[in-house]
C-alpha cells in the first residue's frame, strides 16, 4: 500500500500531495454539500477537465494539434449509446466498443496524417475534416437517428449497471474519470514514452535522429487520446440522454475541448484543470450577465473578450503564472 | 431523358461557376494573408458575414445596392483589418499555431456574436428587381445577380494581381513574403506591409461578402461554415496560391452544385470534405499549388 502511494506521489513536493489530498476530499464530499446549480456547474468543470487531459496528450505532450476531438468524443457516445438504445446492452461493456471503435479512428486519422507527414495546421485540418466527414455521415445513417437525433429513454430511480441515476452518479463517475486521467497523464509523463512525447513537440527531426520511434510514439498518443475522449463521450451521451450529429460532431464541440488546456497551460497536469475552472466560472457568471440584459449573444461577447485577454497577456496559459505566484511549481515540460 | 439530364448537369456546373468566382474572392483573402505572414485567418467566415451583413445594412437602411456599397465596406474592411492586424494580431506571428488559433477564436466569437447582437438570429437578405433576371445562352439560364457577382469577383481578382505585380507595395510584400529576412536587410518597413496584407484579405473577404449577399441571406450561423469552406477551397487549390484559391473555389463551387444534383444536397459538402482529405494526403500543397508547401 505505501509502495503504490509512493510511486503515485513520486517526486512531487509534500506541500503538492497535501493540496491535492484535501482537494480530492472536498471534491468526494461536494454533493453532499453543493445544492443542484453548484453540483452541475463542478460536473462542467470536470467534463472538461477531463476531456482536456485527453486531448492534451496528444497536443500538450506529443505537440500535434487536433481540431477534431470531437470526432472521438462523438463516436464513444453513438456507439454506446446506440448499443444501449438498440440491443439494451449497458454502457459498461459498450463502453469497451466505444473506446476501440474511438481508437481506430485515431489511428486511422493518425496514420493518415503523420504518414504523410502533415504538421501543425495542416495537420489540424485533416482532423476537421474527418469529424465534419463523419457528422455527415451521421446525418444520414438510420441506426444512429440520422439528423433527427438519438434519444435514451429517461427513467425515474438510479440503475448503476445501465448508468441510470441522476447528477450525483454522473458526478462520481466523472470525478473518477478525472482523477484517473490526472494520474494516467502524470504516469505518462514520467514514463520514457513520455520524454520520447516531450522530444519530439520540440523538435521532432532531431528525436528522430537521435532514435526516437517518432511514428510509434505519435501513433500511441492519438489513439490513447481519442479513446480516453470516448470515454467522455459515453459519459456525455448518457448524462444528457440525447445526441443530434450537428452538436455531437460539432467543430465547436472540438473547439470546446481544446480551450481548457490551452487556457490553463498546455502541456501541464493542472493547465487542463484550471482551465477548466474559469473557463466554465466565466461560462456560468456570463450566462447570469447575459440573462440579465437580455441580449441574444451577449454571454458570447463577454467569453469572446476573456479569451482575447487571456490569449494576450497569459499566452503560455494561466496555470504556470499561477503556480509561481502560489509557490507551487511543476516541472517545466 | 439524357438529353434533360445534360442540361440539367450543364445548369448545374454554371451555376457553380458563378458562386465559386465568388467563394474564390473569399478564399484569396484567406490566402493571402496565410502566404505573406503564415497566420491561418480562424475568422475568415466571421468576417466574410460581417461583410453579408454591412451589405444588407446598406440596402435596407440607405436603399443602396450590394454592388455599390461594396468599395466603401471593401474599403472599412481594409482598414479594419490594417489596425487588427497592428493591434492584436501583429505580436502573434510566429508564435505557436494554437495561439494564433485561440487569438483568431475570440475575434471571431466576438464578430459573429456581435452580428447576432445587433441583427438578431433571423435570415436577413437583400430583395432586388434584378434578382428575378436571366440572360440566356443557347440552352443555358445565368442567373443576373450570380453572373453579375462572378463578374466583379474577377475583376477585383484582376486589380488585386494587378497590385501584387505592378506596384511597390505589391511587389515589397511578395518581396517579405519570399524572404522575410531579406525584406528587413534591404531596409522594407514588413510590420507595415503585413499590416497592409491583412488590409487586403480583409477587403477581399469583405468584398465577396457584399457580393454573396445578393444570392444567399445572411444568418449568424453561417460564418462556422464559410470559415471552413474557405479552409477547403484554400487547401484544395494550394495554401498561399492566389491562382489556387480561385480555381479552389470554382472547383468546390463546381462540386457542390453537382453533388447538390446527383445526390442529396445535404450530402453535397461531404464531397468537399472527402476532397480536402484526399488533397491534404495526396498533394498537400494543393492542386494548384507549388511543389514545396
Amino acid at each position: 500500500m505505501t509502495g503504490l502511494v509512493r510511486r503515485l506521489v513520486g517526486a512531487a513536493a509534500p506541500r503538492t500531495v497535501w493540496s491535492l489530498g484535501v482537494l480530492l476530499v472536498l471534491l468526494l464530499a461536494a454533493p453532499a454539500v453543493l445544492g443542484k446549480y453548484w453540483l452541475s456547474v463542478l460536473i462542467l468543470v470536470l467534463y472538461f477537465a477531463y476531456v482536456g487531459q485527453a486531448w492534451n496528450i496528444l497536443m500538450g505532450f506529443a505537440g500535434q494539434l487536433s481540431l477534431g476531438h470531437a470526432l472521438y468524443a462523438g463516436l464513444g457516445g453513438y456507439i454506446a449509446a446506440g448499443l444501449f438504445f438498440h440491443y439494451g446492452i449497458g454502457p459498461w461493456a459498450g463502453l469497451f466498443a466505444a473506446v476501440a471503435s474511438a481508437a481506430l479512428a485515431g489511428a486511422i486519422v493518425g496514420y493518415l496524417g503523420f504518414r504523410f507527414s502533415l504538421a501543425g495546421v495542416y495537420f489540424a485540418l485533416l482532423t476537421i475534416a474527418f469529424s465534419e466527414f463523419t457528422r455527415i455521415a451521421f446525418d444520414h445513417w438510420p441506426w444512429a437517428g440520422g439528423s433527427g437525433g438519438l434519444f435514451l429513454k429517461v427513467e425515474a430511480g438510479t440503475d448503476i449497471a445501465n448508468l441510470r441515476g441522476g447528477a450525483v452518479l454522473f458526478y462520481y463517475v466523472i470525478l473518477a474519470l478525472a482523477v484517473g486521467a490526472f494520474l494516467l497523464c502524470r504516469a505518462l509523463l514520467e514514463s520514457r514514452l513520455g520524454r520520447y512525447w516531450l522530444a519530439i513537440r520540440e523538435d521532432a527531426e532531431a528525436a528522430q535522429a537521435v532514435g526516437v520511434p517518432v511514428l510509434r510514439c505519435k501513433m500511441i498518443a492519438i489513439v490513447i487520446s481519442a479513446g480516453l475522449t470516448a470515454l467522455a463521450g459515453v459519459w456525455n451521451a448518457f448524462y444528457y440522454n440525447n445526441l443530434f450529429p450537428e452538436t455531437a460532431f460539432a467543430m465547436g464541440r472540438s473547439i470546446e475541448i481544446t480551450l481548457a488546456p490551452i487556457i490553463g497551460g498546455l502541456g501541464t497536469l493542472f493547465g487542463p484543470i484550471v482551465g477548466a475552472v474559469v473557463l466554465t466560472g466565466l461560462g456560468e457568471a456570463f450566462t447570469d450577465l447575459g440573462d440579465a440584459l437580455g441580449i441574444p449573444g451577449i454571454k458570447q461577447i463577454f467569453y469572446g473578450f476573456a479569451l482575447l485577454v487571456i490569449v494576450m497577456y497569459r499566452p503560455a496559459g494561466v496555470w504556470p503564472w499561477l503556480a509561481a505566484k502560489l509557490g507551487f511549481s511543476e516541472r517545466q515540460s | 431523358m439524357t438529353s434533360d439530364f445534360l442540361l440539367a448537369l450543364a445548369q448545374a456546373i454554371t451555376k457553380g461557376l458563378l458562386t465559386g468566382m465568388v467563394y474564390g474572392l473569399m478564399a484569396l483573402g484567406l490566402s493571402v494573408i496565410f502566404g505573406v505572414m503564415r497566420v491561418v485567418n480562424f475568422a475568415h467566415g466571421e468576417m466574410m458575414v460581417v461583410g453579408m451583413y454591412l451589405a444588407w445594412m446598406g440596402f435596407d437602411y440607405l436603399n443602396l445596392s450590394p454592388v455599390l456599397s461594396l468599395p466603401l465596406i471593401a474599403a472599412l474592411f481594409f482598414a479594419a483589418g490594417y489596425v487588427l492586424q497592428r493591434g492584436l494580431i501583429s505580436p502573434f506571428i510566429g508564435r505557436p499555431e494554437h495561439q494564433q488559433f485561440l487569438l483568431l477564436l475570440a475575434v471571431a466569437i466576438l464578430l459573429v456574436n456581435g452580428c447576432l447582437a445587433i441583427a438578431g438570429p433571423d435570415s436577413r437578405g437583400v430583395q432586388m428587381e434584378s434578382q428575378f433576371d436571366s440572360y440566356e445562352l443557347g440552352p443555358l439560364v445565368f442567373d443576373a445577380v450570380r453572373l453579375h457577382a462572378a463578374l466583379i469577383a474577377v475583376a477585383i481578382a484582376v486589380l488585386l494581381w494587378l497590385f501584387f505585380t505592378r506596384t511597390r507595395t505589391g511587389k515589397s510584400i511578395r518581396a517579405a513574403a519570399d524572404n522575410h529576412m531579406g525584406a528587413l536587410v534591404v531596409g522594407l518597413d514588413v510590420r507595415r506591409l503585413y499590416a497592409f496584407t491583412f488590409g487586403v484579405g480583409a477587403a477581399c473577404v469583405g468584398a465577396a461578402g457584399a457580393l454573396m449577399i445578393t444570392i444567399i441571406p445572411v444568418t449568424p450561423f453561417l460564418a462556422a461554415e464559410y470559415t471552413l469552406l474557405a479552409f477547403v477551397i484554400v487547401i484544395v487549390g494550394g495554401l498561399g496560391s492566389m491562382t489556387g484559391a480561385l480555381l479552389g473555389g470554382l472547383l468546390i463551387g463546381v462540386s457542390e452544385a453537382v453533388a447538390g444534383l446527383l445526390v442529396q444536397p445535404s450530402l453535397k459538402s461531404m464531397v468537399s470534405f472527402g476532397l480536402l482529405i484526399l488533397v491534404l494526403l495526396l498533394r498537400p500543397q494543393g492542386l494548384f499549388g507549388k511543389s514545396n508547401p
